[in-house]
């Protein structure tokens, strides 16, 4: 993707940084960078920070698909693996001041689970999927598939960095889900490439990150999270509880959000994608809660409170974003920072 | 001579890799994998879109034989007694 617009004087220089050659910026890249973080972390909103979150989501992508015009050696410059730690470390405590994590110790794999599904059938949020299914109109539709392409344009890989740090059990059950979600070898299948698909039909463009100019700090927070938890291997256990309550809060809403679309028309093409995620889910959702969840649990028990910790985090993000969107929308509002062009 | 349990099909290395597996859910669908196919009445094949399945045994999935995930919303409960490994 190309560097976005700065949103702030973090980001702005940031960007500015990445733009040059990473071998003319030693020292001084790390005292910068480090000065500058040190001054944008004096509040607490690091959640809805728009200049954090865009620089912290840059940072990011030099692991993933790399930013146009960014040299591919920034990725692991220590003045920029250290500003993202720095950043890291309120986001953190942020999002684990944000939640309340369930006190039972659960005795084996199958208790895990039914604690994560007890977690996630007692998520009383907003529903977006609901909302979609019966009310949203075409705009808003693309507003929300604008939202998530965020994320669904690379659908499953912060999840895929956790392969390398389980083990067992755990570690079958993850790549199993995971070669489903890319598709299962067949590339037109991947995930990603099915909400590609859904973009296009809906007039959106479908290259990674062409929206992210447009999307507020909560939406990048929410992939974000998920960086942070699978590029940290002392957040294992985080990014196992993510996945776990991601596939656990999917097949249903997934079934009304391609209810919303044919109600507006839409053909099976747009909705793909969704209807996909009905029948994946469902399995998915056992193995991520029994084999995954509770099997890192079995061979790493102490890994209890941050399986549960992804888990709520996912949910308590998810919850804030889609009451920040459906504010916008009931003030009559785009939920974007800039409005998209009218569908023609 | 009696026949191998899955259990020794598991751990038999010379066992077919896709020899197929069902795991019993609770509370939940049976997930069926490896080497099957799902025969309908009528003799054709129903379509299997993934190498790993769900199949419902609540009643209430919308897109049977599958699951969609619906048995979490009408309370469906196992009983443990009948499903345990012995």
């Amino acid at each position: 993707m190309r560097i976005p617009s700065a949103r702030g004087r973090f980001s702005g220089s940031l960007f500015e940084l990445l733009r040059r050659p990473p071998e003319e910026e030693t020292t001084g890249t790390f005292s910068l960078v480090e000065q500058l973080v040190d001054q944008a972390m004096d509040h607490h909103e690091i959640l809805v920070d728009e200049d954090l979150q865009l620089a912290l989501f840059c940072l990011y992508e030099l692991h993933y698909g790399g930013l146009e015009g960014a040299n591919e050696r920034w990725e692991w410059n220590p003045g920029l693996i250290a500003a993202r730690q720095k950043i890291e470390a309120v986001f953190e405590e942020a999002l684990r001041g944000a939640v309340v994590l369930p006190s039972d110790r659960p005795e084996n794999s199958d208790s895990v689970a039914e604690a994560l599904f007890g977690l996630t059938a007692a998520d009383n949020g907003p529903s977006m999927s609901r909302y979609v299914a019966k009310s949203a109109t075409v705009e808003q539709v693309r507003e929300f598939v604008v939202h998530r392409s965020i994320y669904q344009l690379k659908e499953a890989d912060p999840h895929t960095w956790a392969i390398p740090r389980l083990t067992g059990r755990a570690k079958a059950a993850l790549v199993e889900i995971q070669a489903d979600e890319y598709g299962g070898g067949r590339q037109e299948r991947m995930h990603s490439a099915l909400f590609a698909r859904t973009m296009r039909v809906l007039g959106l463009h479908d290259s990674y990150g062409a929206y992210v100019d447009v999307v507020p700090a909560l939406t990048l927070a929410s992939t974000n999270m998920m960086s942070m938890f699978g590029l940290n291997r002392r957040l294992r256990g985080a990014i196992v509880g993510h996945l776990a309550a991601y596939e656990m809060t999917s097949s249903q809403p997934n079934r009304l959000y391609g209810n919303g679309l044919r109600r507006l028309g839409f053909s099976q093409d747009a909705t793909w994608y969704f209807d996909e995620h009905v029948e994946a889910d469902a399995v998915h959702e056992q193995i991520a809660g029994r084999d995954l969840a509770g099997g890192l649990f079995e061979t790493e028990p102490h890994l209890l409170e941050d399986i549960y910790f992804g888990a709520t985090a996912a949910l308590a993000l998810e919850t804030m974003s889609t009451a920040r969107i459906m504010a916008a929308w009931e003030a009559g509002k785009s939920s974007l920072l800039v409005p998209l062009p009218s569908s023609s | 001579m009696s026949a191998a349990s899955p259990l020794d099909e598991q751990n038999d290395r010379h066992a077919p890799l896709s020899s197929p597996e069902i795991v019993v859910c609770p509370n939940g669908p049976l997930l069926v994998r490896g080497d099957f196919t799902i025969a309908a009445a009528n003799g054709g094949k129903i379509p299997r879109r993934r190498r790993t399945v769900a199949l419902c045994r609540c009643g209430a999935s919308g897109i049977k034989p599958y699951c969609d995930g619906t048995h979490k919303l009408i309370g469906f409960r196992t009983k443990p007694d009948t499903e345990n490994a012995v």
